[in-house]
């Protein structure tokens, strides 16, 4: 079973004031510490997994510059046999672009599977895997909790909204867009990264791909960051713990909980 | 004038709340602009009472029925849609961004040409020209999305962005029965069953006080912690997603979209950040209060009271003083 799995590194803004840059097109990135997409990691992991049980090889690919490898040598440390990073350039992405340069780059490449991840954490499209797919012309599912393929097939479970899941049968080749909590992705050590530094990493300009200009063209543009509309928000209570754990009780209280 | 096509998503026979927020939108965006609101159902051979109840809300119902149809199939409903697109060439279409809508639009986009912009919490038209307002950083900021011009454009809706007003809507929409495509190809999809994933010991829907932990419990072992603190004050132990998809509490205690929606007297949440599908589940909820280290958390902009500090630090205040 060959996989091809898509990551992104993204800016880690858990716990993290988010500044504006000046252009109000986005925000400043210098002091931001980056990971791999949350989503994605499982996508890894659920690759080498399947990998593990079936055999064939992984390969992961993202699009980015020179320290965007980084999450690539991390998909290698897993357990990735190999890795494309695809050069932009210049270029301007949006969702449709990423789409189309990870179409062109798959195509050349033996695949039964290709994972992605339900979402990044930055622009929060989830369109782009199943873009992919429809641009290879593959079948696909999204949100997908559970993968087990059974010779030219899997079964898939898509999870749904209000605690149900979909179970379904899927043909192969077929494009998987997966969401967190699918496993428990292994731990990465520094030593297991250093020694993935001898697989195999490719790195190729976008301009090589031979896409149209009009497949470079993004489709859509932010014309605008701002912070979100104001609302009353919650009082705030201050105090030290002792007077916070007081208001808090007494508050449930006054709701007509007996505590 | 040109027409706005709503994706009607429903499942086991009934028409999920996606859709009546999407039509209610439309509605919205119809009348600054003199479109016409058509809603397509793809249903199988027992439509029930649906058809009739999208008539209310839309001036024309396109209707697919057999078989085929049963069962959400990603594959079908794009073959379906984007042979609608191709004909009726829709200037806006809106799609749920829902687990199926996630799995259709961006397909759509693909087969018709045109620009998609996902999870949307507001559509503008401004001189007719479409505008997406969508969250980026989950939820930490707001974005405004243009567009390379098209003769269409499609959308998926954010659940709960839209709120439809209660007794509004009672239109008498035209149905229009449509042969289903018959060259439709071959699908590679094979639907088996629904699983319900909520079921289990704890049921967080009925609890008066729910004590909710998320990511900011930072360990496994640290959940002990909380499920005392929740003992102690007689509440019901919840979570956010985080905590299920690290398997450090069964499914059956989460909170939000794709798990439970409750609707405790008081929602006590501890460390959990607020993202919107979280939030979601906790709409029914009579206060919220909020603990959480990042002042700026998203939860705080929906619960009542809140609280900046480690969360350890209240807990420990608390179970000391009850």
């Amino acid at each position: 079973m060959n996989i091809v799995v898509c990551i992104k590194r993204v800016p880690m803004t858990q716990e993290v004031d988010l500044i504006i840059d000046e252009g109000k097109k986005g925000v400043r990135k210098e002091e931001l510490a980056y990971v791999i997409n949350d989503w994605d990691n499982y996508a890894i992991e659920e690759a080498v997994l399947l990998q593990e049980k079936f055999g064939g090889t992984v390969t992961a690919v993202t699009i980015g510059d020179e320290e965007d490898e980084e999450v690539l040598r991390r998909a290698l440390a897993m357990g990735a046999d190999k890795s494309v990073r695809v050069d932009p350039g210049a270029r301007e992405l949006d969702g449709f672009v990423v789409a189309g340069i990870l179409a062109r780059v798959i195509r050349d490449l033996e695949f039964d599977l290709v994972l992605t991840g339900v979402q990044a954490d930055d622009d929060n499209l989830g369109m782009v895997g199943i873009m992919v797919a429809e641009k290879l012309g593959i079948g696909h599912a999204s949100v997908v909790v559970g993968v087990e393929p059974e010779g030219d097939q899997a079964r898939v479970k898509v999870e749904l909204e209000g605690g149900m899941d979909e179970v379904s049968n899927l043909r192969l080749p077929a494009l998987l867009t997966v969401q967190t909590g699918i496993n428990e992705p292994r731990y990465v050590s520094i030593m297991g990264i250093r020694k993935a530094r001898k697989k195999e990493l490719n790195v190729i300009g976008v301009e090589e791909l031979g896409l149209s200009e009009e497949d470079l063209t993004p489709m859509t543009r932010i014309e605008e960051v701002f912070l979100p509309p104001e609302t009353d928000g919650a009082e705030m209570l201050e105090g030290d713990s002792s007077a916070v754990a007081e208001q808090i009780i007494r508050i449930i209280r006054e709701k007509g909980v007996s505590i | 004038m040109g027409e706005i096509l709503v994706v009607v998503e429903h499942r086991k026979g009934e028409i999920r709340e996606i859709t009546r927020e999407m039509l209610f939108k439309a509605r919205e965006l119809c009348s600054g602009a003199s479109h016409e609101l058509a809603a397509v159902v793809l249903v199988g051979d027992d439509a029930g009472s649906m058809v009739q109840e999208v008539a209310k809300m839309a001036d024309k119902v396109l209707v697919f029925q057999g078989p085929r149809f049963e069962n959400f199939d990603s594959h079908v409903y794009g073959e379906v849609l984007t042979s609608l697109v191709r004909e009726r060439k829709p200037f806006l279409t809106l799609i749920g961004h829902t687990s199926w809508g996630m799995d259709i639009a961006p397909a759509l986009a693909v087969k018709s040409g045109y620009p998609l912009a996902t999870d949307c919490v507001n559509i503008l038209l401004e001189d007719g020209r479409p505008f997406a307002i969508r969250q980026i950083y989950s939820g930490k900021l707001f974005s405004r999305v243009s567009f390379r011009e098209s003769a269409g454009y499609v959308f998926t809706v954010r659940p709960g962005a839209f709120l439809v007003p209660e007794g509004e809507l009672q239109r008498e929409g035209q149905i229009e029965m449509h042969e289903p495509y018959p060259h439709m190809a071959k699908t590679g999809k094979e639907f088996l069953e629904f699983v319900d994933t909520g079921a289990g010991d704890v049921d967080i829907t009925q609890a008066e006080l729910l004590v909710s932990v998320g990511r900011g419990v930072g360990e496994e072992e640290n959940i002990a912690r909380i499920r005392e603190l929740a003992d102690v004050m007689g509440g019901t132990l919840s979570c956010s997603r985080p905590v299920v998809d690290k398997n450090w509490l069964p499914k059956y205690h989460q909170v939000g979209t794709s798990g439970k929606s409750v609707k405790p007297k008081v929602y006590f949440a501890l460390g959990i950040s607020g993202a919107f599908q979280h939030v979601a589940g906790i709409a029914g909820a009579g206060t919220v209060i909020a603990v959480n280290k990042d002042k700026k958390a998203p939860i705080f902009r929906v619960a009542d009271y809140g609280v900046v500090d480690d969360l350890f630090n209240v807990v420990s205040a608390l179970k000391e003083k009850l």
